[in-house]
């Protein structure tokens, strides 16, 4: 005891407190917050699958998009997006938003694939709209690989690029590469529109339209580059950049080889 | 096989310049190589350059057998080229070490073996010499007198008059390219017209399906074309139609239509305009359902749909043309009249 307190008053023991203090709230709280959503999914899996997904939107949705979903300043409204939307949204980790920006990025999704669904269905229960795919609608074995390159050319290349690899947009806003896109996420984003995608509808761009152009990017994502070296397929701006490097490095040490007086 | 190799064991007198003709460099040393003082090292040179060739032989022969021997369709992983045909690497590898080293042993054989020295090229007027001048002129003075060109005016003036008149049928020519014969379109008329007239039906590009206002929703995006393409484009492999005919049809709530370049020029909030850039002519597509912007990915011209397509960026001059649209007895889009002006990059006789 004598030692403790000859040393407690020394600047060094009171740092040491506080840091102490500090990982203790620190570590209590992030126990907490990874804890939570996993309570809520075993509270409500007696239930239905909408107050499970009606729970998980309170939890982390609804500090944007409001607590009755109607949308405030930081998110639109969700009445009416469909399910389809929130898949899209959260199967692809573009929701719940990392940080605000010019606009979401994809990544590892936040929620599992049962609260995905959950969450899809609960916003499917506040209004009608657009529905998940059924796995029909997205089997494209039988479709015209062919035909999808002309609809992808005509609809969906002048953003996302001639092999799907995504391009700039304005200020700052891109159209993502469709490499890792899966065929439900494909329909779903073609028909939601989400961000500054515009929608292509049913109407005007049939089912099998969609199941062509599915298959088209399932070969562009299976694609061999037989040639070498693809630099990302981005054509001639990166083939270009190769040859002005590497190649004219090249050629410029020969040369210098060449200058080189021999001994 | 030695001729050179012994005759540079010799020392350096045998390269000296004066000896090989040239005139010598005062103030550059001339410092021997290895090889010109040891034979040894000499022939080590002339072993290392004849066994450049003789590999680029090897490299020859690779070719033809890498080209009979390895099946097309075969692959191979290649560390950082990732998995690539087998036959085009073999190819490649062998054709570019072929050549590279004939280069290589050439280059080899001038620096190691061929003569070194330092020497001075001599800089001349570039001027004939005075005899051949003055015969030129005498020539041409004899010519002038014999010929009587000074002496025949009338020869030399209707010479001159039939030189002046033979190039004008070229430019008469030329006359076509603004005043077409009766019947068939100007180039400018050409430039200004295309497929779309009042009650031309809209129907979407590539799968020309008739399109109703109900097929889009808002933020819908549609590239589109008149209905008769296909025939005129088969009739008259006419592919400016198409290219000219192009457009898109967007829809947005038409409480965020700034302005139109006509009245009433939508269709419940369905806008139609043309899908060329008024810059030079790249099909842009590039729509942003949130901002309406439309962005041309050749030169990163943006126009506002939402506000007469409005250029707000890049180097594009002109607005992009608007389509005016309503629907048709069946319900189907069509348009309401031709485009109000030319579409595409501006031309000359435009204005």
């Amino acid at each position: 005891m004598k030692f403790l307190a000859a040393r407690r008053r020394q600047p060094v023991v009171a740092l040491a407190m506080l840091l102490f203090a500090l990982v203790t709230v620190g570590g209590l709280y992030a126990a907490a917050a990874t804890v939570r959503p996993a309570e809520a999914a075993g509270a409500a899996s007696s239930e239905t699958q909408v107050e499970m997904g009606k729970q998980l939107y309170l939890e982390g949705c609804s500090s944007c998009h409001s607590l009755q979903a109607q949308g405030s300043a930081n998110g639109p409204t969700l009445i009416g997006v469909g399910a389809a939307a929130v898949d899209f949204q959260v199967s692809t980790g573009r929701m719940p938003l990392a940080a605000p920006g010019v606009q979401s990025v994809a990544g590892p999704p936040q929620f599992n694939e049962e609260q995905t669904a959950a969450l899809a269905a609960y916003v499917a229960s506040l209004a009608p709209g657009p529905a998940i795919p059924s796995a029909e609608q997205v089997d494209f074995a039988s479709a015209d690989v062919a035909e999808g390159g002309v609809l992808f050319r005509v609809n969906c290349q002048q953003c996302h690029q001639a092999a799907g690899q995504g391009g700039a947009l304005t200020q700052g806003k891109y159209a993502p590469s469709l490499m890792g896109a899966t065929p439900t996420q494909m329909y779903e984003a073609m028909i939601t529109g989400p961000e500054s995608m515009p929608v292509f509808s049913d109407a005007t761009l049939p089912e099998e339209d969609k199941k062509a152009i599915m298959a088209y990017v399932d070969y562009l994502q299976n694609a061999s580059d037989p040639g070498g070296l693809s630099l990302g397929r981005l054509g001639p701006v990166t083939e270009g950049l190769f040859l002005w490097t590497a190649v004219f490095g090249a050629l410029i040490a020969v040369a210098v080889w060449i200058g080189i007086k021999a001994r | 096989m030695t001729d050179i190799s012994t005759g540079s064991g010799h020392g350096p007198s045998e390269n000296t310049p004066a000896k090989l003709g040239y005139s010598p460099v005062a103030d550059i040393p001339h410092r021997p190589r290895v090889a010109d003082t040891d034979p040894k090292a000499a022939r080590r040179a002339e072993r290392q350059v004849a066994s450049m060739f003789m590999l680029s032989m090897l490299f020859v022969v690779l070719f033809i057998v890498a080209y009979i021997a390895i099946d097309k369709s075969a692959t191979v992983y290649v560390p950082v080229f990732g998995a690539v045909g087998a036959m085009n690497i073999a190819l490649g590898f062998t054709m570019g070490v072929a050549i590279f080293l004939i280069g290589a042993g050439a280059i080899q054989w001038a620096k190691k073996l061929m003569p070194d020295v330092e020497v001075v090229q001599q800089r001349h007027d570039l001027v004939s010499p005075t005899e051949a001048t003055k015969e030129a002129a005498a020539n041409y003075e004899r010519g002038k007198e014999e010929s009587g060109f000074a002496r025949f005016k009338i020869i030399r003036r209707t010479l001159i008059g039939a030189m002046v008149l033979f190039p004008i049928p070229l430019v008469v020519m030329l006359r076509d390219l603004w005043i077409s014969p009766p019947g068939n379109p100007s180039p400018s008329e050409l430039l200004t017209t295309t497929l779309w007239e009042d009650g031309t039906r809209v129907v979407t590009d590539a799968t020309y399906l008739p399109i109703r206002p109900e097929d889009i929703p808002v933020g819908g995006l549609v590239s589109a074309a008149p209905a008769d393409l296909p025939e005129v484009q088969e009739a008259e492999h006419d592919l400016n139609a198409r290219g000219k005919a192009a457009i898109i049809l967007v829809r947005m709530d038409p409480a965020e239509i700034v302005s139109q370049q006509g009245d009433g020029w939508d269709y419940q909030g369905i806008l139609a305009y043309s899908k060329i850039c008024t810059h030079v002519g790249c099909p842009i597509a590039l729509y942003e359902q949130r901002t309406h912007h439309l962005l041309c990915p050749c030169h990163q011209s943006t126009f506002d749909l939402s506000d007469s397509g409005n250029v707000i960026f890049g180097p594009a001059a002109r607005r992009m043309p608007q389509l005016p649209i309503g629907v048709d007895a069946e319900g189907f889009i069509v348009a309401k009249a031709p485009f109000a002006e030319p579409v595409g990059p501006s031309f000359w006789e435009r204005g």
